[in-house]
């Protein structure tokens, strides 16, 4: 399996044939009742810069074999990077052992047999191809233009190209692999007194474009130097698309049926069950997650190889589905339903600027921080606005402000909706990683409640 | 600090939720591990590929150490790391998972010309470990084309042939799954005989890290480290299905320790009593907005150190490098803060160390051949000193001269695994005892108008850690002297250096106790610390609360 490489580049991620070898090899040592092996592979690089130059980078490439076995009721699994005959033994065997030791699960539910699958849309080879001296590159196109305007640009690229596979004893196989890739930047003043942020993620390399993100980011820092107090409180904000992305996000983290159910979560209807049906946000919001969405691709099966197929969570307003696992599924006589890293929002026909133009005084936020869960009852985090919040007065941005912190549900949010925008793909998670797929708008909503001032910059 | 999106995805949460909070950061790679040569079937590995030890190790180190010089490097370093976790996690009556990890490969970090660079592979062969050296330094010399300040190493003195041990006197891995299992079961029965305790949750994770370390500065060095962390979580659920409340097991810590830790926590009484605060929590009275003091528990303040003193004073953050995602600090400049920025009152000394017995962060030596030692952060409430690494010491040498002392790292270099590069991470950062012998209880005599808070709950803080919110476990009012029954929806709000300059009573030796966390994230891609914070029961005057209850 080993493969001659440049000394830059990494290797493949493993292949549909080589994982299939590996996983009846595994399965070929099993003497459980049902076995699952999941075999996942990755190939990593990653540049960062601090300071306009590059700080750190690392190159890494890693394949697991994880084998879960089941003897009756009772299961364990076990999980190795170690892929010849010894490790493989080792992985089945401690399962194996590990399994007989577990007492009888009352949940258990047998492994899948074979499955019917759509190709997978996550891959794009100008990522693949990414290695450290085009990252540099890359990471040049942002620090040059930072140092020439006298700031200080610091950020991250990271590509990876990954593969998993799932195959049971009752022949499953399924197959996938995919490509992410982020950039971000975070460029501050020379004083540190302004400090500016743009990003972007997909599973394409050649959809990011380096010199823009760095251009809107030194504009950014520059708008946002020496920001002035204002008095906390309920403001009208409009929400560029990251920042929508950083909220809208924790709704799909709570869309698991069981804890509705079961009377802990936000979908819990009052007095018993869930609330699939009800009206829970304005109505011209519908949350998907859909595979094969061009710019959410996810993979097309789940963990336990269940095929995943776009899934409509909220539709005009109103609750359609939740995630339904596959015991709770049967036990509620539900289809079972995967979450997947995919969401898109529905969008609106208003560009930013129109949204600022119709705004007498709120704020514009370029994206939230530290996102914290506050109180699950009503899906309320806290956290804080960051590298970028302005102050629109009559149509117009007028200042920079310093950052606030809210106390806000997105649920209360998308009721409070007053417009939306194109929807786009973001880069939403805080550390800068592809994290979640998510295509969303830039909003304009009212009543959004910020409860004190922060002095960093 | 935040779960990570990629953990999410794989275990959606029961496994994930069950396991804890992280604690800081964010993103946690997975940690994927392994075991050492097999006393008992329970703890055999996935074969003779080697453990701390092993004679072929130091061959292949030396072998990736003269491939990076050969190539050009003027200092490279090589871990190799056998990694291993268990985690065993059930809910009610039955038992969601047990899982068993390992993992095992090497990570080669090289200087060339004053620009790093890092390569890892699972492969540890004779092919391989010169391969990988020669791409850490083909990378270094990519990114070289950025370079505009070259780093530079404070000196180390090499310890030829260093060994260290976690002080665990049982391996967790000794332990029959059975027990582990017959345990936690207990344990959730005990919770659910209380009346209105509804749900529970509780697990068990265990950590086995062997790693080696070579230096081309002469270091050669094994070390074995162990954690563990039993966890249980409670809910209760209101009859009307209109309220629904946690309580989590927050007073039992992580640790560096063996599965005496687990022993010691006796989860079963004790989940009988977190079984009944979470129903408790039902009744409580919403608290009313307002400024109060705070009587702060350990098992709380510990997270309060964490994000409001050991992150702002990473010298990585203070410098800039991490203001992409875990941020700058206030802390900043070192010359304007150093000496003279008062963050406390005078009786407020902050520590930094590695060594604490059973603390999560404590080692033989740091990720770069450095032995750690002591330092006092804030010295009699005043900025004294920051964490440090070999490339950072040199940044704060006219502090060190002044003070007649040479530029040497505090020893804060650190990786999650072999397949990430090592970087500043925080040691043990911890509040030292006050000298009057007073505890707890003492302190809430003293108090006539206020809120005390016992366990660390929902937490957030800006970039530059001036602004922050917490929530806790579990609140109660104090009127004149006495707990006056307990309180719900409580978070407060602080400013940094007012809150701590605020703090006007701490408990003595005696109270003194490790609060921490296996998942303080920091860096990009996102890495795990895992650290302990030492603190004592604290009082803090007017203090901004808010109520966090809203109705849906």
């Amino acid at each position: 399996m080993r493969r001659v490489r440049s000394l830059l580049a990494g290797a493949a991620p493993i292949s549909r044939s080589d994982a299939e070898a590996i996983a009846k090899r595994a399965l070929s040592f099993s003497t459980a009742d049902e076995a699952r092996v999941t075999i996942d592979g990755a190939v990593r690089g990653n540049t960062r810069f601090a300071v306009n130059q590059v700080s750190t980078a690392g190159d890494d490439s890693d394949t697991t074999i994880t084998v879960n076995s089941s003897f009756g009721k009772r299961s364990a699994s076990a999980t190795t990077n170690k892929l010849d005959d010894e490790g493989l033994r080792w992985v089945v065997e401690t399962s194996e052992r590990l399994a007989k030791l577990a007492p009888e699960d009352p949940e258990a539910m047998p492994e899948l047999g074979p499955q019917q699958y759509a190709e997978a849309k996550g891959w794009s080879d100008s990522t693949a191809a990414l290695d450290a001296a085009g990252r540099v590159a890359a990471v040049r196109s942002i620090t040059d233009p930072a140092r020439a305007a006298g700031m200080n640009a610091t950020g991250y690229l990271e590509a990876n190209s990954e593969a998993r596979a799932v195959a049971t004893s009752k022949g499953l196989f399924a197959y996938g692999r995919a490509t992410a890739v982020s950039m971000t930047t975070t460029v501050r003043t020379a004083e540190a007194t302004g400090s500016g942020w743009a990003g972007a993620a997909h599973s394409d390399w050649s959809r990011i474009a380096p010199a823009a993100l760095g251009s809107r980011a030194i504009e950014k820092a520059r708008l946002s130097d020496r920001p002035a107090a204002i008095e906390p409180g309920r403001y009208t904000v409009i929400l560029e698309p990251t920042a929508v992305g950083n909220l809208v996000q924790l709704v799909a983290f709570a869309l698991n049926a069981r804890g509705a159910d079961e009377g802990r979560s936000f979908f819990t209807k009052p007095g018993g069950g869930n609330k699939i049906g009800m009206k829970v946000v304005d109505e011209r919001v519908t949350l998907v997650s859909d595979p094969l969405d061009p710019d959410a691709a996810a993979m097309t099966f789940a963990g336990d190889g269940l095929p995943v197929k776009r899934t409509v969570w909220i539709e005009n307003g109103m609750v359609k589905n939740l995630a339904y696992d596959r015991y709770w599924a049967e036990k509620q006589g539900k289809e079972p339903t995967p979450l997947i890293g995919s969401l898109r929002m529905s969008g609106g026909d208003q560009s930013v600027e129109e949204m600022i133009a119709s705004t007498q005084r709120g704020i514009l936020v370029t994206r939230f921080w530290y996102i914290r869960p506050v109180d699950p009852r009503t899906i309320l985090y806290t956290g804080l606005t960051r590298d970028g919040t302005f102050l629109i007065e009559n149509g117009k941005i007028t200042r920079a402000v310093k950052n606030l912190r809210f106390n806000e549900s997105p649920i209360f949010m998308l009721n409070n909706l007053e417009a939306m925008g194109e929807p786009v793909r973001v880069s939403a998670s805080e550390d800068g990683s592809p994290g979640f797929a998510i295509v969303v708008p830039p909003i304009k909503t009212r009543d959004f409640t910020f409860t004190s001032l922060s002095d960093a910059i | 600090m935040a779960h990570s999106r990629r953990e999410f995805l794989k275990t959606t949460s029961a496994a994930a939720a069950a396991i804890g909070l992280a604690a800081c950061g964010a993103a946690q790679r997975p940690l994927e591990q392994a075991p050492t040569p097999a006393p008992k079937p329970e703890n055999n590995s996935a074969g003779n590929s080697g453990s701390v030890g092993d004679p072929t190790f130091r061959d292949l180190a030396l072998l990736a150490l003269d491939a990076a010089k050969s190539s050009g490097a003027s200092y490279a370093d090589v871990r190799i790391s056998r990694n291993r976790n268990q985690r065993v996690f059930t809910r009610e009556h039955r038992v969601q998972g047990i899982t068993d990890r390992e993992t095992f490969g090497f990570g080669v970090r090289v200087l060339v010309d004053g620009a790093w660079g890092f390569a890892a592979s699972r492969e540890l062969t004779r092919d391989e470990v010169p391969r990988v050296a020669k791409q850490a330094v083909a990378q270094a010399r990519a990114n070289r084309a950025s370079l505009v300040r070259p780093v530079v190493l404070a000196p180390v003195t090499p310890v030829a042939n260093g060994s260290w041990r976690s002080p665990a006197k049982t391996d967790p891995f000794d332990i029959p799954i059975e027990d582990k299992v017959a345990l936690l079961l207990a344990a959730n029965e005990s919770a659910l005989a209380v009346k209105g305790a509804r749900f529970v949750n509780s697990a068990m994770f265990f950590l086995k890290e062997e790693k080696t370390l070579a230096t081309t500065d002469g270091t050669y060095a094994v070390q074995t480290i162990f954690r563990s962390q039993p966890s249980v979580n409670v809910t209760a659920v209101a009859s009307d299905f209109s309220d629904f409340q946690s309580r989590s097991s927050t007073d039992i810590q992580p640790m560096g320790r063996g599965y005496e830790h687990v022993v010691d926590a006796d989860l079963v009484k004790n989940a009988a009593r977190w079984a009944e605060e979470a129903v408790q929590k039902l009744s409580a009275r919403s608290v009313d907005v307002g400024r109060y003091d705070l009587v702060l528990h350990p098992s709380h303040l510990w997270l309060t150190i964490h994000e409001s003193i050991a992150h702002p004073t990473e010298l990585d953050r203070a410098m800039g490098f991490e203001a992409n995602y875990a941020g700058t600090s206030f802390v900043s400049p070192p010359e304007k803060m150093l000496g003279s920025f008062r963050y406390g009152p005078e009786f407020m000394n902050i520590q930094g160390d590695r060594k604490q017995e059973g603390s999560l962060s404590a080692c033989g030596w740091d990720d770069e051949g450095v032995e750690p030692d002591e330092f006092l952060i804030i010295k009699n409430g005043v900025v004294n000193d920051y964490q440090t690494t070999r490339e950072q010491a040199p940044w704060l040498s006219w502090w060190y001269e002044k003070q007649g002392k040479e530029a040497r790292s505090h020893g804060c270099s650190y990786a999650q695994s072999w397949a990430d590069v090592q970087f500043q991470r925080m040691p043990n950062v911890s509040l030292l005892p006050g000298e009057k012998e007073i505890g707890w209880d003492d302190i809430i005599a003293d108090t006539e108008r206020g809120i005390a808070i016992v366990g660390d709950g929902s937490f957030s803080i800006d970039q530059q850690r001036y602004n922050a919110q917490f929530g806790g476990q579990l609140f109660y009012e104090i009127r004149n002297g006495k707990l006056a029954g307990m309180l719900k929806d409580v978070a407060y709000q602080m400013r940094t250096p007012d809150f701590w300059n605020s703090m006007d009573m701490i408990g003595g030796k005696s109270s003194y106790m490790l609060g921490g966390a296996f998942n303080d994230g920091k860096g990009q891609p996102s890495q795990s610390n895992a650290v302990s914070h030492g603190c004592v029961p604290s009082r803090f005057r007017q203090v901004n609360v808010i109520n966090t209850g809203r109705k849906a």
